[in-house]
């Protein structure tokens, strides 16, 4: 008995040994950079935008038929989760060859700590400065210097409804030109006992905030807002802020939805009459919902902000570290190409960085947000950037706008949520 | 030297166990500590030192106050209900029960799921909304009706007393088990001494039973109220994110750290976390050890 | 909340009472008969739920899911839900088995030495240092995450579940530790005098003696550990990097933490996800209830 107790023992301890070395990681699973392959981390693992990686991993197979493409997509909300399994691999020196980030401040972090490397050279010899709008490079500019290539633009200054809800409502089938002309018709809306605005979890909120300033500040009221040259606390962010507020009231935020696709799905059923949502919606309606956009659902820009697209994009770096450096650059040529953004946009619902696309690949809403992206190259539209969506303001002071926010949905304090995201734009600056 | 040779084997097999607990426990609270004095920001530890800075200005953050309060609140229901289930349970079970490994069974194993998942579940059973759905429709499907509420969307600054029924539910089958093990580890002489002398069974409970389940309920309220301070995968389950009215010391320190890059808020919160815990645990600690070096 | 074990002792189970009834038997008996097994149905009824609202959701068609329709039964029986979710579970699974299983042994392991040498080979300080072992058993997990990461990356531990499953070992050992050190208190002093004189020294003693006798205690520390190696959320959250290696915690919170997959995948991804757990505790459910039973009395 004793014998075999003994035996137990032992053996439960060399399984256990002997399990150990067989998870340990593969460190040089790089292949001591021999640029024999190009490790891409993403998010895109969803429908749609893991077909349009694929087509793009296609197009780049072609052009560069020695580079073995390996996919490190991680998947999670709008990258959230994929964002922290990558800040700890950047800090751990365990860095991919390339890495998808939101163009702009949401990149401050990695230059400052030195993760990512500076590749203004390859938009002169790529010619990209010709191609992509202007404007746009100012936004990806940070120190004078260009870190990242935008693939895609996405817009966030869209609201969403169903023609029919508010036919049936008996309200004009259109977006209200203003914020006051939509808590008018809220009003109506609300006196009929429906929902007038679909709201969502934090960031949703945050992302009608920063359409709802944009509507009543306009592109330079709101661009200061960023820079610090539009004052937080004056009486025209203060009144802007006011209007939020009423636009919340009229909004589902005491049962908010749980994330941003069953709060379109209220808009869908009737149950809600707007939703402000960005254009990757029209991506989960067509796809997932399988409805058709201007009979199932309508789209245009959310009030008073036509003729200004508020962008978002999916942009792909140059770690410091990356191991397989000359094929990286090789990704990086394709992400800024036409081919490769043509490939890839059709797919995921999102319009090419570039201006000069091919328009008859994209049909439905994408024909329209692609003609207004267009419309940015000759100045007809304007360009501002997003804040939820990590263009305007860096982690940092978007996490903490995140705690003002959540505090302000609590109590509704306007001069102190001003008052907070004023002072922690100075202390996270 | 011949001491030296009788304990000095055992001391050498302990060492490295003492060392690792000695660097993972108390080498990592302290240097913890060290970065809450420290401005370390952007996803990076630095050298400097900011004094108390960190700790002033939690105090003065109101996200933090709010937090404060409502992982009293949680604690405070969350402990008293998980204490009342269990004792409860434990009392119908104590006497003679058929099926009593059944039943018993049946209310503890929540405890060996992940709380991952224990979030999941309850996050789709308490939703709020129309028409009813989760536990808002079993209540209406049995006459009910009023018992149905908004839970964790409630609009009341009480909605975090809501995440007190999924935690009820992992936790109150263990104190059951512990108040039964108490209970049934009163001496039947007692109690039979006691019903010789014509007392009847509550009778029996109230004088005999209940003044040696003491240190039960000592022991059940320290483990409840620490578990209750780090909750975080529940309330990460359930909790859609932003929202505030949910929000507690432990999900703050996660998302400052690791979405914000503040390392220093995220260690100060960490430490105090860790504070509040140690006045409720070295106390029992102490206690334990010295009243079993009494015996 | 994955020490909640604490205060867990190995005990004999509970002895066999007395059949002789002197209760005193009253007219209101059966009315509180009937009470007491109402009130333990209408427990039942809370306790289990939630689980009749995992199984039967994730075992229904698609089509007829929803949060309304929770409690209905399924007309027909679909395994669909599960098709869905297995692909994004199953390096989860494998990868949090290839963690529990030698972090709860090695944790076991080196958690009855340290048993045996605090309760029968007692150094000098041993009663000073048993009560800072404990201590660590406490320990909010968010008070040594940043430092840990720090650690952990400087030594390339991180990334993989080598890392991993050393944390859960150092983790585990306050409450293995307590568990053998409460068991191995229970033997006689005699039997390790007896070695002794035999001219045994600690460590044969501890092998030949102690270690023998041992594997209830076994089973008590390896099903804890294995349970809450297997439930952790925060260390994987920050030790792995690469979803290839994400335990199934981690891969369950990914995809079904937001509410953008059906109700039915996440509850299908969330059953998966706690099947092994649950297959334990009923498998083995007596040591667990003997390391819970007589948990927390010694004070």
């Amino acid at each position: 008995m004793g014998l075999r107790r003994r035996g137990f023992v032992a053996l439960a301890m060399a399984a256990a040994l002997a399990a150990l070395p067989a998870c340990s990681k593969d460190a040089n699973d790089g292949g001591g950079g021999d640029n024999s392959k190009v490790e891409v981390f993403s998010w895109w693992t969803g429908p749609g935008e893991e077909d349009g990686l694929a087509a793009m991993i296609a197009d780049f197979q072609t052009k560069n038929p020695d580079i073995e493409f390996v996919n490190a997509a991680v998947s999670g909300g709008a990258g959230s989760n994929a964002k922290a399994i990558l800040q700890t691999r950047l800090k751990d020196g365990d860095a991919p060859d390339s890495y998808q980030r939101h163009a702009g401040l949401e990149l401050q972090d990695d230059i400052r700590n030195g993760w990512v490397s500076d590749i203004t050279s390859l938009y002169d010899s790529e010619g990209w400065r010709d191609v992509f709008p202007a404007e746009l490079l100012n936004y990806l500019t940070i120190d004078g210097k260009l870190y990242a290539v935008p693939v895609n633009i996405h817009r966030s200054n869209l609201m969403w409804f169903n023609p029919k809800t508010l036919k049936d409502l008996g309200v004009d089938e259109k977006v209200p030109a203003s914020w006051s002309d939509f808590l008018t018709v809220a009003e109506k809306i609300k006196a009929k006992g429906k929902t007038p605005l679909a709201i969502g979890p934090g960031w949703t909120q945050k992302h009608l905030l920063e359409n709802v300033l944009l509507g009543e500040l306009g592109k330079a009221g709101y661009d200061g807002l960023w820079n610090g040259t539009t004052d937080w606390t004056g009486s025209e962010v203060t009144e802007a802020l006011g209007v939020f507020a009423k636009v919340l009231e009229y909004s589902d935020i005491k049962a908010p939805s749980a994330d941003w696709q069953p709060m379109m799905d209220k808009v869908v059923s009737g149950d809600a009459a707007f939703a402000v949502m960005g254009d990757w919606a029209d991506a989960y309606l067509k796809g997932d919902k399988g409805l058709t956009v201007d009979t199932d659902y309508a789209v245009a820009a959310s009030p008073g902000t036509d003729n200004i697209f508020n962008f978002l994009s999916d942009s792909f770096t140059l770690p410091a570290q990356a191991k397989n450096k000359t094929a990286a650059e090789a990704w990086l040529k394709e992400a800024g190409s036409k081919s490769g953004q043509d490939a890839f946009n059709p797919k995921k619902g999102s319009v090419p960085a570039r201006t000069d696309a091919d328009p008859a690949l994209y049909t439905g809403y994408l024909k329209w947000g692609l003609e207004q992206w267009q419309g940015t190259k000759d100045g007809s539209i304007q360009i501002v950037g997003s804040l939820a969506h990590g263009v305007v303001a860096n982690n940092a002071w978007n996490a903490e706008i995140d705690t003002a926010l959540g505090l302000f949905i609590e109590d509704g304090d306007v001069a102190k949520f001003a008052a907070t995201v004023k002072q922690k734009y100075e202390e996270t600056k | 030297m011949r001491r030296f040779r009788r304990w000095g084997p055992a001391l050498l097999l302990v060492t490295p166990s003492l060392l690792l607990i000695g660097v993972f426990v108390y080498g990592f609270a302290g240097w913890n500590a060290k970065v809450s004095t420290s401005t370390s920001r952007g996803y990076q530890i630095t050298d400097d030192s900011v004094g108390l800075d960190n700790y002033q200005n939690l105090l003065k953050d109101e996200r933090f106050n709010m937090d404060v309060r409502n992982v009293l609140i949680f604690t405070a229901v969350f402990v008293l209900g998980a204490l009342v289930t269990g004792l409860v349970l434990a009392m119908l079970l104590d006497r003679g029960v058929r099926f009593e490994s059944f039943f018993r069974s049946s209310f503890i194993f929540p405890m060996a799921l992940s709380l991952i998942a224990v979030g999941i579940i309850w996050r789709w059973l308490l939703q709020n909304g129309e028409p009813a759905g989760g536990l808002n429709k079993l209540f209406d499907d049995v006459g009910l009706g009023f018992l149905a509420g908004d839970w964790y969307n409630s609009d009341s600054s009480w909605a975090i007393a809501s995440i007190a029924l999924p935690a009820g539910w992992a936790l109150s089958g263990y104190i059951m088990a512990l108040f039964l093990a108490g209970i049934r580890g009163v001496p039947e002489e007692l109690r039979e001494a006691a019903r010789v002398d014509g007392a009847n069974e509550p009778r029996v409970f109230w004088h005999v039973v209940r003044p040696m389940l003491w240190p039960v309920v000592m022991s059940a309220l320290v483990i409840l109220a620490h578990i209750s301070l780090k909750t975080f995968d529940l309330l990460l389950a359930i909790v859609p994110k932003g929202d505030l009215a949910l929000d507690t010391p432990a999900m703050y320190m996660w998302f400052t750290t690791f979405d914000g890059g503040f390392y220093g808020r995220g260690a100060t919160i960490a430490t105090l976390l860790l504070a509040g815990i140690a006045v409720v645990i070295v106390p029992y600690i102490w206690y334990s050890v010295r009243s079993e070096r009494r015996k | 909340m994955t020490t909640t074990a604490e205060k867990t002792v190995v005990a004999k189970p509970p002895k066999k009472r007395k059949e002789r009834d002197f209760r005193i038997q009253s007219k209101y008996a059966p009315y509180a008969r009937f009470g007491k097994y109402a009130a333990l149905l209408l427990f039942l009824v809370f306790f289990l739920m939630p689980i009749y609202a995992l199984i039967v959701t994730s075992l229904k068609d698609p089509s007829e899911v929803s949060v309304q329709r929770v409690w209905e039964l399924p007309s027909t029986w679909s395994f669909a839900s599960f098709e869905a979710v297995w692909p994004k579970l199953q390096d989860g699974l494998f990868n949090s088995v290839m963690l529990a299983v030698p972090a709860s042994i090695i944790s076991a392991l080196l958690g009855a030495a340290n048993g045996f040498v605090l309760s029968k080979w007692r150094f000098p300080g041993a009663d000073f240092v048993f009560p800072l072992i404990l201590f660590g058993m406490f320990i909010p997990y968010q008070s040594v995450l940043i430092p840990m990461t720090e650690t952990m990356s400087f030594l390339g531990l991180k990334g993989g579940l080598d890392g991993l499953i050393l944390v859960h070992i150092i983790y585990g050992l306050p409450l293995t530790t307590l568990i053998f050190r409460s068991y191995f208190s229970g033997i006689s002093d005699e039997i390790i005098e007896a070695a002794e004189v035999d001219g045994a020294g600690m460590l044969r003693t501890f092998f030949h003696v102690a270690l023998p006798v041992a594997p209830p205690a076994f089973a008590v520390a390896i099903i804890w550990q294995f349970t809450s190696a297997w439930n952790d959320f925060l260390f994987g959250a920050v030790l792995t990097t690469n979803k290839s290696y994400w335990p199934v915690t981690i891969a369950l919170n990914n995809i079904a933490g937001g509410q953008s997959i059906p109700f039915n995948e996440a509850m299908a991804s969330a059953l998966i996800a706690c099947l092994p757990t649950l297959l334990v505790y009923v498998l083995l459910g007596r040591f667990f209830m003997r390391g819970l039973m007589a948990g927390a009395l010694k004070g």
